[in-house]
């Protein structure tokens, strides 16, 4: 009897040390020894000129710049479903930023999620969108950030839940969902899609927000671009491969690049995240560079969208939905949905409308918002939020109206939507 | 079908805005005052709310004050989440002429609420208004903000045509670090040294008060400002324990 189940026992520990060889092995995929010596950074400045341009491709600052503080010093809070995370300080302070760091090693945290220190990092910093990015990217991108002036500003450590705050268990989520590797060119395609691909793929990480994820954070496989609704922030990125959501494949490739370049275009304007992303990150690219993501974009296989079945609202919602429309949304959207070129998107027509998924409504009914100052468009337009102006049942009845209205074909927004908007939880 | 109705709106779309005249409700799309809207639905038309509610009136509030306080809610000095929402992605360029297109504003003040505190209370948010309290280092408010408390251009807020509830909370956002300005932060020195009494007693009596002269902000200071402050530049300071 104790022999057996000494034998059992013995099996058990070997499986699991096979289990643990196998995730040691799977989390030190593609990397190299580090070397020796490291090339110290570049200082021409058209190489850190280059990493600058990169960084905001990017859009590096974005997460590690607290608001109102330094940039790149780091201390924003990135919440997840399982914490907070907070990033780090990029800027060259030997002890609280980069500054000790060799371009090696920042190649390292780039492709393989690896810190200086041989800790693995969170994904919350895109590393696995990041990996496609080449090392002579990288290298221009450190170059570039060991050329800021220095902050002392130590990062506050992350608050995450056990067992997600362990080594151990971002190890085994590596190993199911992480493998690092450079994206090769499509010899099939053009150099401006294979070019498109790169950015969208890599430091543009659009992946990250729109694409699906699993319960423990991973982007779903085979489910690329297909949308995702974006945890804790409760904001939903709409499809990139669907003409119902957020695809580009029937519009003009300049309203594409309009839309990235400004944050408005003839066709729609962006909101949420992705205004601070077209703020802080696209408005600086090139055209070349942005007609390349466009074109890589309007290239994706399609989804094919089957009908969805339409839940009608009521004859009293839609009455009650037009009254607060009446008085609160027709001065701007005109008394037909016609929006006012420009200034007030259209709804009548406006997929952003009519989409299946609603927080997106929801969240601008509530807190309103302007469109990103840019460079193409400095003075934006924008609306006011409604969160104290108008309660749940106002806002659903008025969300269902301009769904159903003016031959629009989205279901019907119930009260417990807005409710859950409020809240800000998903579903 | 669907289509010959689309197009249908989009014609009505098309005549619909010609049947408005430009007014107040409807300012053409190119202007300012359309491009603030989504100011204007809390901070009431025109930005001219009244102290009947919450948010505060930004109609002919001083230029430099409104940029200061744009800058403070987007870079999270202020902390009010649906202002630093609106705001994040604005530039300072822009903020600064939303800011000078309500300080430009020569709007009519509403009457004040009528007071509700009792005769005491009132009289002690005069004395610490008017005069300040010499004993407790306390400089009076009109020493900064206005002899007639309407403000001073183009730092200095006007301190009346607001509702109690606002003047209190702003008072106990200072005393929490809830609502900063710029280092040195003179108004939260201030605020930390009332009382939870001195600030209600103030607040009764500023609400209570009606707005002379149009609210129109004095341009120039009256007396040196008693602390430095980083929301006032290049205004003429006290040295330290100077005037006090």
């Amino acid at each position: 009897m104790t022999s057996r189940l000494a034998l059992w026992g013995a099996g058990l520990a070997c499986a699991v040390a096979v289990a643990a060889a196998g995730v040691w092995a799977l989390n030190r995929l593609d990397e190299a020894p580090l070397p020796a010596q490291d090339a110290p950074a570049s200082s021409a400045p058209e190489t850190i000129a280059r990493g600058e341009y990169l960084a905001r491709a990017g859009n590096c600052i974005s997460c590690h710049t607290s608001p109102g503080g330094a940039a790149f010093a780091g201390g924003r809070a990135i919440d997840t479903p399982f914490g907070s995370i907070y990033a780090s300080n990029l800027t060259p302070h030997d002890a609280t930023g980069i500054g000790r760091w060799t371009s090696s090693e920042f190649w390292r945290a780039l492709h393989n999620g690896r810190s200086r220190d041989g800790r693995l990092l969170y994904p919350a910093f895109p590393y696995p969108n990041y990996t496609r990015v080449t090392r002579e990217d990288s290298d221009a991108i450190f170059s570039y950030l060991r050329s800021l002036a220095p902050v002392e500003q130590p990062s506050p450590a992350h608050a995450l839940r056990f067992p997600y705050n362990t080594q151990a268990a971002l190890a085994v989520w590596r190993a199911l969902f992480f493998r690092p590797g450079v994206l090769d060119a499509q010899p099939g395609q053009t150099d401006e899609w294979n070019r498109g691909a790169y950015l969208v793929q890599g430091l543009g990480h659009c992946a990250a927000c729109h694409t699906p994820r699993n319960a423990l954070g991973a982007t779903r496989e085979g489910a690329a671009f297909q949308g995702g609704l974006m945890p804790v922030q409760n904001w939903y990125a709409p499809a990139l491969n669907s003409a119902r959501e957020a695809g580009l494949a029937a519009w003009p490739l300049e309203d594409a690049v309009a839309l990235l370049k400004t944050g408005v275009s003839p066709r729609a304007a962006v909101s949420g995240p992705m205004a601070e992303v077209v703020f802080r990150s696209l408005q600086y690219l090139s055209e070349e560079d942005l007609r390349a993501m466009a074109t890589y974009l309007r290239g994706l296989p399609q989804a094919q969208d089957a009908p969805l079945p339409v839940a009608r609202p009521s004859q009293k919602v839609m009455e009650r939905g037009e009254q607060v429309y009446a008085q609160h949304c027709a001065q701007c959207h005109g008394r037909q949905g016609e929006g006012s070129a420009g200034a007030f998107p259209a709804l009548a027509g406006n997929r952003a409308v009519e989409m299946p998924e609603t927080v997106n409504l929801v969240r601008m009914l509530l807190q309103g918002g302007y469109l990103p100052a840019t460079q193409g468009n400095p003075r934006p337009h924008g609306m006011p939020p409604f969160m104290h102006s108008l309660g749940d049942e106002d806002m659903a009845a008025v969300l269902s109206y301009i769904r159903a209205a003016w031959g629009n074909q989205g279901s019907r927004v119930d009260t417990i939507d807005v409710h859950r908007g409020r809240e800000r939880r998903g579903h | 079908m669907s289509a010959l109705l689309r197009a249908l709106a989009v014609w009505a779309a098309i005549l619909a805005p010609s049947a408005w005249a430009a007014d107040a409700d409807h300012p053409p799309v190119e202007s300012m005052a359309s491009r603030v809207l989504a100011c204007t639905a809390c901070h009431g038309r025109e930005g001219r709310a009244t102290p009947g509610g919450y948010f505060p009136r930004i109609a002919g509030k001083p230029a430099g004050y409104l940029y200061h306080q744009l800058l403070n809610f987007r870079d999270g000095r202020r902390s009010y989440p649906p202002m630093s929402y609106l705001l994040e992605h604005l530039t300072d360029d822009y903020l600064r002429e939303v800011a000078e297109h309500f300080a430009a504003l020569d709007l009519p003040y509403a009457p004040p609420q009528p007071a509700q505190a009792p005769a005491a209370v009132l009289q002690r948010g005069r004395a610490l208004v008017l005069q300040g309290d010499a004993g407790r280092d306390l400089p009076a408010c009109v020493h900064c903000h206005g002899e007639s408390l309407t403000g001073v251009a183009p730092f200095i807020p006007g301190l009346l045509g607001l509702s109690r509830d606002y003047v209190n909370s702003q008072l106990g956002a200072w005393q929490t670090g809830q609502r900063r300005a710029q280092a040195p932060d003179c108004m939260a020195q201030v605020a930390r040294q009332l009382s939870v009494e001195d600030v209600s007693a103030v607040s009764a009596w500023l609400a209570s008060q009606p707005v002379p002269a149009q609210g129109r902000p004095a341009t120039a200071l009256a007396m040196r400002l008693p602390l430095p402050c980083g929301g006032v530049p290049q205004q003429p300071q006290a040295a330290a324990g100077g005037v006090r």
